[in-house]
């Protein structure tokens, strides 16, 4: 542990330079310290995600006579809801191998296939919401559906907060090219993409899937 | 329109409620204007957004952190004063129940929220950069956002007092009580709305310290050689972390269910209120060590250097340290034992709670074991440590006998409760985090605190603290329950609880003197020309007091624990003294309004919601993006520091 924060700093006490042996957005020591804070906040909002769904598993009975999991899931639209964000998550990586190549076009290319597929995927999901809602399945439902819209939403919301993000990130790539900062700012925002993946691939096994088997 | 002013007023101003409220609309506006008027006349206005509404410097955050934190001890105390009135004799009317409800909710949720934590805070900011010696914290605007959601969340919490009404389902504001079908008045939205803003800017100082401890530490200091307050601040770290996002959880859904008409704690409708009391308390129980992890760093500093002995057992107290962080997880469903989760979980967290006592209890002998053999001088700081020891180690008993289920079926909710946790908060925060203000006081203003009023205060507060509180463990035996507003004469509870509101008005006393002794030594302080008032021991004494504001002209190499002590055994201290050679540009962050209006955004949002005004709301949610697309926007954050002026600086404090 100590030979890596020492080795931030010179004899003089200053921040050394870029090591170039390092990838792009790991080369200037205070970039790298802003990616580990990043990774911290990604812990703290695991363990909201966590105590979402440690709510959403208590309540997911609790449906008062109105519709149950069962009866509300669409199976065809939650798997290309699942597709979608998943091949997202895959041209969100690839948007980091072309940043770590140096090839700002594919990187401006891919953020853009990553913000369209985000795109599809929040149009999705609110249609699959405004559907529920039609039906009388409101968040006012039960608990139960209390607990499903605010565990999705928040993922949705997460989602689309991460779209407005990658995007201001895309101008700042195509104004200023690949510098040891916009590349911090494109490994971190990817890293985003991929814990909200992460997240979906539960909501999809204990959501959706739960929900239409049990 | 006179009709309309008139509604406005007695719904918002609550002009009804009589001559409490008019006194302290009064009192606000006369000290609103007093500021206003005072910062026009001496045209301060430019320097105080200059120096310190935008200043990103940890070391002025942690000053405004602590002047924040002593104003709220200042309400808190007013509303435990007011509590301790109304109880002083059975039968009294001096508030009514729905006042005296307001009072203890706030009282409870300022004191751990809006005093305890600032007031840790403070010591995070003035004190680990420098010991660990950093120039900063790893995200120094980050951390200005912090304060300023503290502090816009306190303020928010605090007008509910005289704009709208204040909470009053208690600290913990369990549902159903606090859903909107029982509690329908904009206190509650209040308490929902301030305790989310200062909660994420809470989450952001946990992630900003966390990193800078482990990242930002001066070269040969490895993680065994860190001194024990910043160990004691990782610890927080840690749970402040995993803690805090279980409270904006808890908070999100209770405000769902008040806002929008969601069904996640309501009795009807699936609803499940215990699922809110275990969120809290995931968050609650780890909360209470959060605040007094700091407090145990600050002992073990003041006991190694007024005993002039390195610290005994310096690995078992991180050690120690570290268990706390992690079985503070496992020990929430104590708050709850007769809530009917039957005896298998209960014994699994009476056992996990009394484990708690195990490292807590190595740590106390520690510091007396360094204190053993020492040169023992009585300083203010010394003097609280060593009143925090045996307060300690009773309110430590009374919580192994609270921890013991079946037992607590008697004393559940009654004044041992009450008596318990005020004995191990006051005894261990609110002297820790005194202690720790001596101690680090020259180091933050340049002079010392003046001795004789601060002895006077330690007495008054410590003998009215056992005066308070002892007599409440008899009367939680005796059955008398919390948040009871009055009691019949023919209880018996008069005579102690008469001698208990004696001992808060002592500890009132105490407070005062403290006030006067800060305003005393500002003029008539012993001035610090030395940087090392106390004989110290680590890197921060090592520097002038107050710091230049990069902190280290040169950053150290440590080759010890107590470096800066070795040095001085030595001979050596000439090391730490910049030499021209040396003397490099220093990269440093420029300061920035956004912060604060950030802030300033997350209360204009938190008001909107409180009041369900959704257009201010959205206004204020709009400010709070266009800030972050700002700062996303922004490269030319930092600059240089050049070497002429560091020299400059350093000759002129006779360093070069």
């Amino acid at each position: 542990m100590a030979v890596v924060e020492n080795a931030l700093r010179d004899a003089h006490g200053h921040l050394s330079g870029a090591d170039l042996a390092k990838p792009l957005e790991y080369q200037d020591p205070n970039q790298s310290v802003r990616i580990l804070g990043f990774w911290l906040f990604l812990a703290t909002d695991m363990l909201l995600f966590g105590c979402l769904f440690a709510t959403y598993l208590v309540l997911r009975t609790h449906t008062d006579g109105g519709p149950t999991a069962r009866e509300l899931f669409d199976i065809p639209g939650f798997t290309a809801e699942t597709f979608i964000l998943l091949t997202s998550s895959f041209t969100g990586g690839l948007a980091t191998l072309a940043m770590r190549n140096r090839n700002r076009k594919q990187v401006l290319a891919w953020l853009t296939v990553t913000i369209l597929l985000g795109l599809s995927f929040v149009g999705l999901e609110v249609q699959e919401f405004y559907k529920d809602v039609l039906e009388g399945a409101t968040m006012q439902r039960s608990a139960f559906l209390s607990a499903f819209f605010t565990l999705v939403g928040t993922h949705g919301s997460h989602v689309s907060l991460g779209i407005v993000w990658m995007f201001s990130i895309l101008l700042q790539v195509a104004k200023r090219g690949l510098t040891q900062v916009t590349a911090r700012k494109v490994f971190i925002v990817n890293l985003y993409w991929h814990f909200l993946d992460v997240v979906w691939v539960f909501i999809f096994t204990v959501v959706y899937l739960f929900g239409v088997v049990m | 329109m006179p009709e309309s002013l008139r509604q406005f007023a007695d719904t918002y101003l609550m002009w009804q409620e009589g001559p409490m409220i008019w006194i302290s609309d009064v009192l606000i506006l006369l000290t609103s204007v007093g500021i206003v008027a005072t910062l026009t006349y001496f045209k301060k206005w430019k320097w105080l957004w200059r120096e310190w509404l935008t200043t990103v410097d940890h070391k002025k955050i942690g000053i405004m952190y602590l002047i924040a934190a002593l104003l709220m001890m200042f309400r808190g105390g007013a509303d435990g004063l007011l509590m301790r009135t109304q109880l002083a004799a059975p039968g009294m009317h001096f508030l009514d129940a729905e006042h005296y409800d307001q009072i203890f909710t706030t009282h409870g949720t300022i004191m751990i929220l809006f005093m305890a934590m600032p007031f840790i805070f403070a010591l995070f900011n003035i004190v680990v950069p420098l010991q660990i010696g950093a120039r900063d914290v790893a995200f120094p605007y980050l951390n200005a956002i912090s304060f300023w959601l503290f502090f816009f969340g306190a303020l928010l919490f605090n007008i509910s007092f005289v704009f709208g009404g204040s909470p009053d389902a208690g600290w913990t504001s369990y549902p159903p009580l606090s859903e909107l079908g029982f509690d329908n008045g904009p206190g509650e939205n209040f308490y929902l709305l301030a305790l989310q803003i200062s909660g994420i800017g809470s989450i952001a100082t946990g992630i900003n310290f966390l990193v800078t401890i482990l990242k930002m530490r001066a070269p040969g200091m490895t993680l065994m050689k860190t001194p024990l307050f910043t160990w004691s601040v990782l610890s927080a770290c840690i749970m402040i972390i995993f803690a805090f996002p279980a409270l904006t959880v808890a908070l999100a859904l209770l405000m769902l269910d008040r806002i929008v008409g969601t069904h996640f704690f309501t009795i009807l409708q699936g609803g499940n209120p215990m699922m809110f009391i275990n969120l809290f308390w995931i968050w609650g129980h780890p909360e209470v060590y959060i605040v007094v992890v700091p407090a145990f760093g600050v002992f073990s500093e003041v006991v190694a250097t007024f005993a002039r002995k390195e610290t005994f057992g310096y690995t078992s107290m991180v050690a120690a340290l570290l268990s706390i962080s992690v079985i503070s997880y496992f020990v929430w469903a104590h708050h709850f034992f007769t809530m009917g989760a039957g005896a298998d979980v209960n014994t699994f967290f009476a056992v996990a709670t009394m484990a708690v006592g195990i490292p807590t209890g190595v740590k106390v002998f520690n510091w007396l074991f360094t204190m053993y053999r020492g040169r023992i001088r009585m300083s203010l700081p010394m003097l609280w440590t060593i009143a925090f020891v045996p307060c300690f180690v009773i309110g430590g008993a009374t919580g192994v006998m609270l921890a013991v289920a079946p037992a607590d079926y008697q004393y559940h909710n009654s004044y041992f409760l009450i008596a318990h946790f005020h004995q191990v908060l006051i005894g261990g925060v609110v002297f820790g985090m005194l202690a720790g203000m001596y101690y680090w006081w020259p180091k933050m203003f340049g002079f010392k605190l003046d001795e004789r009023l601060g002895r006077w205060a330690f007495w008054f507060f410590n003998i009215g603290f056992y005066v308070c509180f002892m007599p409440q463990y008899a009367l939680g035996f005796m059955g008398m329950q919390r948040r009871m507003y009055t009691y019949p004469a023919d209880m018996g509870w008069g005579t102690l609880n008469f001698v208990s509101t004696i001992g808060a008005y002592l500890m009132g006393i105490g407070f005062i003197f403290i006030v006067a002794q800060v305003l005393y030594s500002i003029k008539h302080g012993e001035r610090d020309l030395t940087g090392d008032p106390w004989d110290g021991r680590t890197l921060e004494w090592s520097l002038p007091s107050p710091v230049p504001h990069y902190n280290f002209a040169v950053i150290p190499t440590v080759t010890d624990r107590d470096m800066w002590w070795v040095l001085k055994e030595e001979g050596r201290t000439e090391e730490l003294r910049p030499k021209k050679e040396d003397i490099q540009p220093i990269h440093m962050p420029k300061n920035s309004g956004r912060p604060f209006l950030m802030g300033v955004a997350f209360f204009v949002a938190g008001l909107g919601f409180v009041f369900n005004w959704y257009v201010l709301a959205v206004l204020g949610l709009l400010g709070v993006v266009v800030t972050l697309l700002r700062r996303s926007f922004e490269y030319d954050d930092e600059y240089y520091i050049q070497p002429e002026e560091i020299e400059h600086v350093e000759s002129a404090l006779g360093r070069l």
